[in-house]
């Protein structure tokens, strides 16, 4: 009897101790939560009322164009938060619809291919009015820009000498060729109308292999340059062409069609004063100029929001 | 702007506050886990033929990719926090569940019958004499929970910016700035040494019977411990 | 969502069953990520934690390797060495085997270690050398607990290949990150159980590898 009284007594000791012990951790977790700025999970990410909430897809111009709109309303009084690295249209597409994010760059021949995989794509302003019939009721698009960052075909150096292929070359002089060759591009270029469908129905190339790298981005850069592919979906706006000396095939037949960055946004989001900036920004902002931002953020590394900042200045837009 | 703390605004986060979100995100599911291990340990415990079959479906759920689960569960939960802890929540349930029964079950009959002769019930047996002696099998199992939880975060990255300092890894990819992947990795890694440093001298103020030494077993371990998954 | 729908639909198609992209050279594909990483790491694990389990000697150095490496992120050691080393196998394997080392490293040398003393004085006793000690005498014993390091090992290798994905790898994870990107939950159900199934094969594997190679004297659990 006497040994258990003695283990009761030191039973309630590590009670105690326990005790202690987990209110240090309650503390602890509790005092991380506090400190962090987003909502209670439990409340879904709903956008707040009176917030705009600026989206980006998980590539690097989608980021800057993002910061470039944000900060552009930011500027005129706008409550506005960030959502970055979403993912592919796939997702953010869904996001804007359940209204999670308010307004996202798109570009809008892309946007009307996943809306509609047969439209024709015959002028940028026949682009935007078809975007807006097929567009959920709830979202428009706005103003688009002439910047122009479409999808594109595009062979590495070594690949084009050895097809005899250069920048005059078409999608439909690579057909000889493609069964040789791996190409690469975002897991969701594989089921895209502007992807690996169209390229075999539009041009009947089928290619030997596909690889899934990321949208445009260093994996499908070095994936190219360093021959892992040899042909590959790089955006017209990748400073790395230049560079890598890379060979992009004309598209005659206009599969990956009209792709202008235009903000798409939620019709009840915006108060005028936010469409007015995102339009003055859809003027300034031409293909020279999302070039150069571009080559600043992929190649000299700086910050897309600080270059989004810059630039917005040296526009006079805010 | 390429130094090994600039973190790239996109992630609107800090270093420590990416940090903070780290410890939050795999310790709120340990804890979580922790919680619901215990009474079922104790059904376990109590009934054991329920034992084989928890086992066995805990196996299961330990085999599906963390990914899957979370890109499963956008649909219900959102791009959000809650999203990645809820599976890491289920993991560390499955490494708990046989720790804690199987650091229950080895209290010696007498024991037991000793407690039972002063008039404890079963639930109170289990809170103030079965759990205290099974306290190191538990410390054990938290061990792996938490070294698991704490890399299995990172993966919260690819389903948009959940990844705590596995958005820095993606950020490290997205600008083809590996000093930001590594500053991820060795941040990574010190929290999990951190924590699982805490997580012993928990155990050593819980169990003060115990030698202080680190080699605490005498006996062999119990395996699924040792070879639990710290990730994936 | 019914999951079953999802899994029911996936393995339906046809289109996923032949090609580059279906579902027999995709597992192919995570069967070969397996073992390569497996094998890397028993190379790596077994003859170490064999010589230090015989030895009782850097019980520490061990625990201290094995924490440490258990406390690297698998995520982000993929995506450091593919950006340091760019396409291929290796920089793959690296956090694979990793992340396989520790369970074989930690279970083989508990597992040696504390194999019962009287046999292996015995043997010591009649004359036997080192090596016949390890491995006729400890080795046998310590089997089932090494066979379950191996298990494990492999196990969380299966799961974690899937990552792999990501950075372009091909396997099953294939499914589970183009599923994602391409908004197609049939694709990534499809893939998860896939995964599943793979892992639980393993498991099946090492029981009956077990059942054969464990002497039934050994054998009681």
């Amino acid at each position: 009897m006497t040994s258990t009284a003695k283990s009761s007594r030191s039973r309630t000791r590590h009670h105690g101790a326990a005790a202690v012990a987990l209110a240090a951790a309650a503390a602890l977790l509790t005092g991380c939560s506090s400190g962090d700025t987003s909502d209670n999970p439990l409340d879904g990410d709903k956008a707040e009322a009176g917030t705009v909430v600026v989206g980006s897809n998980n590539f690097a111009e989608s980021t800057l164009l993002a910061d470039i709109y944000g900060e552009a309303l930011r500027a005129k009084g706008l409550k506005v938060t960030y959502k970055h690295n979403i993912g592919s249209r796939e997702t953010t597409y869904g996001l804007m619809r359940n209204g999670s994010v308010t307004v996202l760059p798109e570009y809008n021949g892309s946007l009307l291919a996943y809306l509609d995989e047969k439209a024709e794509q015959t002028s940028a302003d026949a682009v935007n009015t078809a975007v807006k019939a097929k567009l959920d009721k709830q979202l428009t698009l706005l103003e688009s820009s002439p910047a122009e960052d479409k999808d594109s075909v595009a062979l590495n150096a070594a690949t084009a000498k050895k097809y005899g292929l250069t920048a005059e070359s078409t999608l439909a002089d690579l057909k000889e060729a493609a069964p040789q060759l791996v190409i690469g591009g975002s897991p969701e270029f594989q089921t895209r109308q502007q992807g690996l469908k169209g390229l075999e129905a539009v041009y009947g190339l089928k290619f030997k292999n596909f690889k899934a790298l990321d949208a445009g981005g260093p994996l499908t850069q070095a994936a190219l340059a360093q021959n892992e592919v040899q042909a590959a979906d790089v955006f017209t706006t990748d400073p790395t062409i230049v560079k890598e000396k890379f060979v992009v095939l004309k598209d005659p037949e206009n599969l990956f069609g009209y792709a202008n960055v235009t903000p798409l946004v939620r019709k009840d989001a915006l108060p005028e004063e936010g469409v007015e900036a995102l339009n003055a920004v859809s003027a300034k902002l031409d293909t020279e100029t999302l070039l150069d931002l571009d080559a600043q953020v992929q190649l000299e590394k700086k910050d897309p929001l600080d270059v989004a900042k810059a630039w917005l200045k040296s526009a006079g837009l805010v | 702007m390429n130094g090994f703390f600039d973190i790239p605004s996109d992630l609107q986060n800090t270093w420590t506050g990416l940090i903070g979100m780290h410890l939050r995100e795999a310790l709120l599911p340990v804890a979580a886990g922790l919680l619901l291990a215990l009474p079922l340990a104790l059904l376990c415990d109590r009934f054991r033929w329920l034992y084989p079959p928890v086992l066995g479906l805990t196996t299961i759920l330990y085999a599906v990719p963390s990914l899957a689960f979370f890109v499963v569960l956008i649909d219900y939960t959102g791009q959000t926090e809650l999203t990645v802890m809820i599976p890491l929540a289920l993991y560390s349930l499955v490494v708990l569940v046989p720790a804690i029964a199987d650091g229950v079950r080895s209290v010696p009959d007498e024991t037991l019958s000793a407690a039972t002769a002063m008039g404890f019930g079963p639930v109170r047996r289990y809170l103030q004499v079965q759990l205290p002696i099974a306290a190191p099998a538990i410390i054990a199992g938290l061990r792996v929970a938490t070294a698991s939880s704490i890399s299995l975060v990172s993966v919260g990255a690819l389903i948009g910016n959940q990844g705590a300092l596995g958005n820095l890894m993606a950020a490290g990819l997205k600008y083809d700035r590996p000093e930001l992947a590594a500053n991820a990795v060795l941040t990574t890694a010190l929290l999990a040494v951190l924590c699982d440093v805490a997580l012993v001298a928990l155990r050593r103020v819980l169990t003060p019977w115990m030698p202080r030494s680190g080699r605490e077993r005498t006996a062999a371990p119990h395996e699924e411990l040792l070879t639990k998954g710290a990730a994936r | 969502m019914n999951v079953l729908n999802f899994v029911q639909a996936f393995f339906g198609d046809s289109a996923h069953w032949h090609g580059y992209d279906g579902i027999p050279s995709r597992f192919l594909e995570h069967v070969q990520y397996t073992l390569l990483a497996l094998a890397v790491a028993a190379a790596v694990g077994l003859p170490v934690g064999l010589l230090t389990g015989h030895t009782g000697r850097g019980g520490n150095a061990i625990a201290v390797v094995a924490n440490a490496a258990r406390a690297l992120p698998s995520f982000g050691l993929l995506v450091l060495s593919v950006l340091l080393i760019g396409f291929g196998l290796l920089p793959v394997m690296i956090p694979l085997v990793v992340l396989a080392v520790p369970p074989i490293l930690v279970t083989t040398y508990e597992a040696v270690r504390t194999v019962d003393p009287a046999p292996v004085d015995a043997a010591r006793g009649m004359g036997m050398p080192e090596p016949g000690i390890l491995f006729r005498v400890e080795v046998p014993v310590a089997l089932p607990l090494i066979l379950s390091g191996l298990r494990s090992a492999a196990v969380q290798i299966v799961s974690t290949a899937t990552i792999g994905a990501y950075v372009s790898l091909g396997g099953l994870g294939r499914y589970v990150v183009d599923g994602l990107y391409q908004r197609d939950y049939e694709k990534v159900v499809g893939g998860a159980t896939l995964v599943a199934v793979l892992a639980l094969i393993t498991l099946a594997l090492f029981w009956a590898v077990g059942r054969f190679a464990v002497s039934p004297g050994v054998r009681r659990r």
